[in-house]
Parts: C-alpha cells; sequence; structure tokens
C-alpha cells in the first residue's frame, strides 16, 4: 500500500486534524444553539451574565431619597415632580462615596431642553410653557431666577443665596409666575 | 462472491442513505424540539413609546450615553429622537441633531452639514417627536446575518452582541432596516440597544424610561396580562415601524402617522 498516490490523502486528512484542534482551542465551550434555535439562537451563553453585570450608573429618584428627603419632597410637590434628580444632577454611581462626582448642569440650555418655545400643536411640546434664550435674558442662569426643584419659587440671586434658601422663599401667586419673575431681576 | 441480488440490494440502501440530509435526521434530537418550542415562555420584553408625551427634550439619549457608555460627543447613539414636521403643503421635514442629545432648542430644521430650513410657525400642519430604540425583532435579520453568532437573542426576547466574538463584519449594521446597529468607537464591534439589559434583569427601568420625565417611554413584559404595558398594548391602537419586512417588532407606538418611517 506504499504508494504516492495516498500522500495528498494524509495531508488532507492532517490539514482536518489541524482544523478541529484549533477550533477546539478558539471556540468557547459554551457556544452552541441556545433557546431560539439554529437561526436566531448561535451564542456564548456566558455572554448574557457578562451583559448583566454592567455596572448600573443612573441609580433613580429613589436611591436620592435615601439621604435627601428633603429635596425629593420639594420637587415632587412641584410642577416639575416627573422629572429625575440625575437628569439634571448627574449619575449617582458614585455619588455617596465622592460627593463632588456629580456633575450638575445649571445650564440655560438644560431648562431649554423643554422650555425653549415650540409652537407645535400636535406634540406634547406645544402645552409647555415657554420661552426664546435670544430675548429672554440672554447670558443669565434660569436658575438665578427661577428655582428648579419647585418653580413656582423664586430663584436664588448670589448675593441673597447665603441669607434666605430659596426653598423658604414664598410661592408667587401670579398666574404665571414664569413670566412676571426675571425680568426685573436682569 | 456477493450475489447479484445482494448487490442491488446493498447499493438501493446506501444510495438511498446518502440522500437522507443530515438535518432529516436532526428532527428527532428531542433537545432542540424542546429549544425551538415558543411557547411556556413567562418573560418577553417589549417596549411602548407614546409620540403624543415625547416633547424632544433629549434626557433619554443623555442617560443613555451616559449608562452605556457610548463616547458622549461621537456622533453614534443606542436611541435617539426625530422631529418631524409636516408642513401645509405637504411636505415632510425631520431632523435629529446629535440624536437629539441635547434635545431641539432651534425651530429650524436641521438639513445636515451646517444648513437649516426655517420653517414658519403658521405653515405647520403636524409637529411632533418620535424616540426610536432597538425594537428587540422577533426575527432579528441582524442576528440572521451575523455570520459568526456573535449576536443573539435570549430567552427574555433582548437581542445582544457578544463583544469577545463579534468580528466587525458590519452585516448586522447593513440588516438592521431600522438602522439602531453601529460600531463602538471604543471596542470596535457591534454596538446596539439591549434594553439596558443590566437594568431590567434586576428589576429596574432602563435608563431612558427612568429619564423620560413625561412618561413617553414605558417598558414591560408581554406575556404578563397584568402588567400596564401589556394591558395598553392589547387595549389601545399601538402600530410598530416597518411592519412589511416581517421583522416582528416589539417597540410598540402610540400616534404614529404614515409620515414616520
Amino acid at each position: 500500500m506504499k504508494s504516492h498516490v495516498w500522500r495528498p490523502l494524509y495531508v488532507v486528512l492532517a490539514v482536518i486534524a489541524t482544523v478541529l484542534v484549533v477550533r477546539k482551542v478558539l471556540v468557547p465551550p459554551d457556544f452552541g444553539i441556545g433557546s431560539r434555535g439554529y437561526m436566531y439562537g448561535w451564542h456564548r451563553p456566558s455572554n448574557e451574565a457578562e451583559w448583566q453585570k454592567v455596572t448600573v450608573k443612573y441609580r433613580t429618584s429613589e436611591y436620592c431619597k435615601t439621604c435627601h428627603a428633603d429635596k425629593y419632597q420639594e420637587i415632587k410637590t412641584s410642577p416639575h415632580a416627573s422629572i429625575s434628580c440625575e437628569n439634571c444632577h448627574g449619575p449617582g454611581l458614585r455619588h455617596p462615596d465622592d460627593p463632588r462626582a456629580l456633575n450638575i448642569d445649571r445650564s440655560r440650555e438644560l431648562c431649554a431642553r423643554c422650555h425653549f418655545r415650540l409652537e407645535y400643536p400636535t406634540s406634547g411640546r406645544g402645552k409647555i410653557r415657554g420661552i426664546d434664550p435670544k430675548t429672554h435674558n440672554p447670558g443669565l442662569d434660569c436658575v438665578t431666577c427661577h428655582w428648579p426643584h419647585d418653580p413656582r419659587k423664586q430663584g436664588h440671586t448670589p448675593a441673597k443665596t447665603a441669607a434666605t434658601p430659596p426653598s423658604q422663599n414664598t410661592v408667587s401667586k401670579t398666574s404665571n409666575p414664569c413670566e412676571r419673575r426675571g425680568h426685573d431681576i436682569a | 462472491m456477493i450475489s447479484r441480488r445482494d448487490f442491488c440490494k446493498k447499493s438501493l440502501l446506501v444510495a438511498g442513505g446518502l440522500t437522507i440530509p443530515l438535518s432529516a435526521l436532526e428532527l428527532f434530537n428531542p433537545a432542540r424540539l424542546e429549544a425551538e418550542k415558543t411557547d411556556g415562555k413567562k418573560l418577553r420584553w417589549v417596549f411602548l413609546v407614546d409620540t403624543h408625551k415625547c416633547v424632544g427634550c433629549g434626557f433619554c439619549v443623555k442617560a443613555c450615553k451616559t449608562e452605556n457608555e457610548v463616547p458622549y460627543d461621537a456622533n453614534v447613539t443606542r436611541t435617539w429622537i426625530e422631529r418631524y414636521v409636516i408642513t401645509k403643503d405637504g411636505k415632510t421635514h425631520i431632523d435629529s441633531p446629535k440624536g437629539g442629545r441635547d434635545g431641539f432648542e432651534d425651530s429650524r430644521i436641521d438639513v445636515g452639514e451646517g444648513t437649516f430650513e426655517e420653517i414658519k410657525n403658521e405653515e405647520i400642519n403636524k409637529a411632533f417627536f418620535v424616540p426610536k430604540l432597538c425594537n428587540q425583532c422577533d426575527n432579528p435579520p441582524c442576528v440572521q446575518v451575523c455570520p459568526v453568532g456573535a449576536t443573539y437573542q435570549t430567552k427574555d426576547g433582548v437581542v445582544l452582541v457578544d463583544r469577545s466574538w463579534c468580528i466587525g463584519c458590519g452585516y448586522c449594521v447593513m440588516g438592521c432596516p431600522y438602522g439602531v446597529r453601529f460600531f463602538h468607537p471604543v471596542h470596535h464591534v457591534a454596538e446596539k440597544c439591549n434594553f439596558c439589559y443590566h437594568r431590567i434583569s434586576q428589576g429596574m427601568q432602563t435608563a431612558c424610561v427612568d429619564a423620560c420625565p413625561f412618561g413617553a417611554r414605558r417598558i414591560g413584559n408581554i406575556r404578563d396580562p397584568n402588567d400596564p404595558v401589556t394591558k395598553v398594548i392589547m387595549t389601545e391602537r399601538v402600530n410598530v415601524l416597518k411592519e412589511e419586512y416581517g421583522t416582528t417588532p416589539q417597540v410598540f407606538y402610540l400616534g404614529l402617522t404614515k409620515e414616520v418611517k
């Protein structure tokens, strides 16, 4: 049986063996069809656990409430009740250990996300009271006049911040407080 | 010596055996039969978007990018908001500057390359915002086209990407009719919304749902008849995107119109 005719066969067998060995080494042991069958299920099931282990950064307002119950109560009884703390204060992930980890956004642009007036009658946006940032006290932070935790209250002017905490200011009783305030301060 | 009769018999047997495809034999694999059963599942994540409520604030996009570590300034995002302005001349104007990450603080439509289109308020017939995200389709084309099995669907219906296994061929990016897939600028593999799998797996809501102040985004379990989201989907007039592709998308929309693509 010693014939040169067989040599290509040995080469082919060696290639197949190499492929099988390499495959055994490279392909993860749990790789296979999952519960979704051949067409949609080929995967490495241990990857699901890897995705589940991703760190949660936004801890929700309920998490903030455990230490800041007063702030939580204030905003929850205000017209801004539905806004999550972390929307403006940034993700609370490392905040309890490192209080400065929060990246608080006090910019005009943040408020203008909702309060830049767009006359869209078929959208919820059209129902929100809004301003044109180009003409409404340009250059001034909104929080100067408007207290974001309760927009019915006045904001803090830089000089008075220390003397009277904004949360103790009186609630304005005008029908449209946003219109009235702001102008006399600028 | 083999008889003529035996030879014919055995030849037919071998020829017959060769014609049976390997897949036909696997029909008898009970494990696979069990695996392919779709009934009896207790959990199937679905999403509900109410376009009437969305105001385009973009807090969802901001939260999503931070939560899921998608580079904040890269022009890619797992979820985004589209603005539709339909004018009285019948034209539809659509834009989504930075995916709506910073909201919509310009009444002009961003046509791209630094040009803007002014639209007068009195010309507007309809104007609204439509948040988009992965539809976690029941027949996900992105999974079907993956040549290496790097993207797959979990038992609870979420399509995930195995970052260590993706070869970056981009078939899934092209295959998704909704354009939700992109390359992650840091990991250089396919990236997509996964309903914040790390959050929903531990009983939380997705980051975008938590960030939405208007309740425009909701996530639920369609297998649970008492789930409020399921109740809305079952009793109200909901629609899905691009139904004609046969992908069976699982993100349901309230208030869609024909202009939304």
